[in-house]
């Protein structure tokens, strides 16, 4: 599903924020990605999901070298991704039920095939008297929810999520690692940066990987080192 | 295409409001001045093609010989003899009356007639000829021979030597005219330019946020290309209809001007159908150059 082999990130003339990344993420596993703040996280999300190009080292995402990647080939494997971003990233003049609706639109979802899933991920996230309100009007958790169910709804095989539970309350975080765990089931390989413990226990058969400075820990020794494919 | 078909909802992914922002307003402007500028490079051809066409192949001879009876001899003389030729279409001989009144307007009291000025000048005997359209100098060198052998110090004046300059004059105005239409397309084109580069800027997080859910760069053109287009639209429509008011008036003007350079200054129906062009050439431009910048920009994203 994604291989990263001596993967090295550097903003501009500075030092490396990732070094010699590398590890393997099977096809409908679930990782937790933890390291303090600074470590690495983001950067590591960012290569994931593609808004990135690494400096250094090869990534593999769905059995393709995606570094050197021709942009026209971007859209094609960011629509097998689904990402909930820290700071939610709604689009502000956009209602919660189009925020939830992008990807579909995107793909090109005929409106009267659109309309069902993304009333049932409404109902789901506890939203539906809320569909038409704006993101600047919603709660920092809601904004939350919404963002989550953009980031599921189109069924993505690779589900990234940079602190997905930060602004929800407790019982809001389990539903929503439910769900995370339900996409799990279904096939969706789920990577989830956070810093909360609690949440990392909550999950049977997870893995857990840790960015110390910028260097991959393996805590679990769920990840291989060196990868499959040098050994 | 040149105002791309999004549907309704996918439209919405770029915030709405139309007729915002200078750019329409500019390109108002612009089209005004152009068309404007097209119109008087039109009328101007228009005016030096007539002139030209009037004056290409007619010239004046002019017989100053002193005794007026041989004077009028001579004039009837060449006047028939210059009839028989091949290369001559069509001559007659200026009626005194006429060259009187012509010369009246500089020299005379304007009392016509009696005007006692001119009554006192040894006028010139004039003999207007039209050679055979494109029979050109050797034709004219025959004709002068022909005059000087009646009448030794006549002389043949081609018209084009008189309003050539003049020709010239406004055939220069007329491609300063065109330059001007050039360089107003080029600014309406650089307006288009900076308000697609601004679009991107102002939705750069909605942008990023479509290219990461897997938009591709034509879906996210598309939206911002229909919408400079139809903006533009708007700008350069107003800006046609207040010109072609402008043009309404000046045409209207026009239509009590039945001589000279006045009557040829009028368009013509080619002319108009131009104009009616110009402003959808104009919306084309437009939405062709966001394109193109938008596409450009967006390549630089990753």
């Amino acid at each position: 599903m994604v291989e990263f082999d001596h993967v090295g990130l550097r903003y501009g003339p500075d030092a490396e924020v990732l070094v010699d990344i590398s590890f393997t993420l099977q096809p409908g596993s679930f990782y937790f990605l933890t390291g303090a703040s600074g470590a690495g996280k983001t950067s590591l999300l960012k290569l994931l999901y593609l808004a990135q190009r690494p400096s250094r080292g090869i990534v593999r995402l769905f059995d393709e070298d995606v570094v050197a990647l021709p942009r026209h080939r971007l859209p094609g494997f960011r629509r097998r991704i689904g990402v909930v971003f820290q700071d939610f990233r709604l689009i502000p003049h956009l209602s919660a039920r189009d925020n939830i609706a992008l990807p579909l639109r995107i793909l090109g979802v005929e409106e009267s095939d659109l309309a069902g899933p993304v009333d049932e991920m409404l109902s789901w996230i506890g939203l539906k008297d809320r569909a038409q309100a704006l993101p600047a009007t919603l709660s920092g958790g809601e904004q939350q929810r919404v963002a989550i169910a953009r980031a599921v709804i189109a069924r993505p095989k690779l589900l990234i999520a940079d602190e997905p539970t930060g602004n929800v309350d407790p019982d809001m975080a389990m539903r929503l690692l439910g769900l995370f765990e339900a996409l799990n089931r279904l096939g969706t390989t789920v990577v989830v940066a956070t810093h909360d413990v609690h949440l990392i226990s909550r999950i049977d058969n997870a893995q857990m990987m840790r960015l110390e400075k910028g260097r991959l820990a393996d805590p679990t020794g769920a990840l291989r080192f060196p990868p499959a494919n040098r050994l | 295409m040149i105002i791309p078909r999004v549907p309704v909802q996918q439209r919405a992914m770029l915030a709405q409001g139309r007729l915002q922002g200078p750019t329409p307003w500019v390109l108002a402007i612009l089209m005004l001045l152009t068309l404007l500028a097209a119109a008087a490079g039109l009328s101007l051809a228009r005016s030096a093609s007539g002139i030209g066409g009037a004056i290409a192949d007619r010239v004046t001879v002019q017989i100053v010989t002193a005794n007026p009876e041989e004077r009028s001899r001579q004039a009837s003389r060449i006047r028939r003899l210059a009839a028989d030729q091949p290369y001559v279409r069509a001559v007659r001989a200026v009626p005194r009356d006429e060259v009187a009144a012509t010369l009246g307007r500089w020299f005379g009291t304007g009392n016509g007639d009696d005007d006692p000025v001119i009554a006192s000048r040894p006028l010139p005997d004039l003999v207007d000829g039209d050679l055979v359209p494109g029979s050109g100098a050797a034709a004219e060198a025959r004709l002068r021979s022909l005059v000087t052998a009646q009448a030794p110090g006549a002389r043949v004046i081609p018209h084009a030597e008189w309003l050539a300059p003049v020709a010239s004059l406004i055939r220069t105005l007329a491609w300063v005219a065109v330059g001007l239409v050039v360089l107003m397309a080029m600014a309406s084109a650089a307006v288009v330019i900076m308000t697609a580069r601004a679009a991107l800027g102002t939705h750069y997080a909605t942008i990023e946020m479509l290219h990461l859910t897997g938009a591709t760069d034509t879906q996210i053109c598309r939206l911002f290309q229909r919408r400079i287009a139809i903006d533009s639209a708007y700008g350069i429509m107003l800006g046609a209809l207040v010109a072609a008011l402008v043009l309404a008036l000046l045409a209207w003007q026009l239509a009590d001007v039945t001589a000279g350079l006045g009557a040829s200054a009028a368009l013509g129906a080619w002319g108009w159908i131009f104009l009616a062009l110009l402003p959808l050439l104009a919306i084309a431009l437009a939405a062709l150059t966001a394109r193109v910048t938008l596409l450009r920009a967006l390549k630089h994203m990753l």
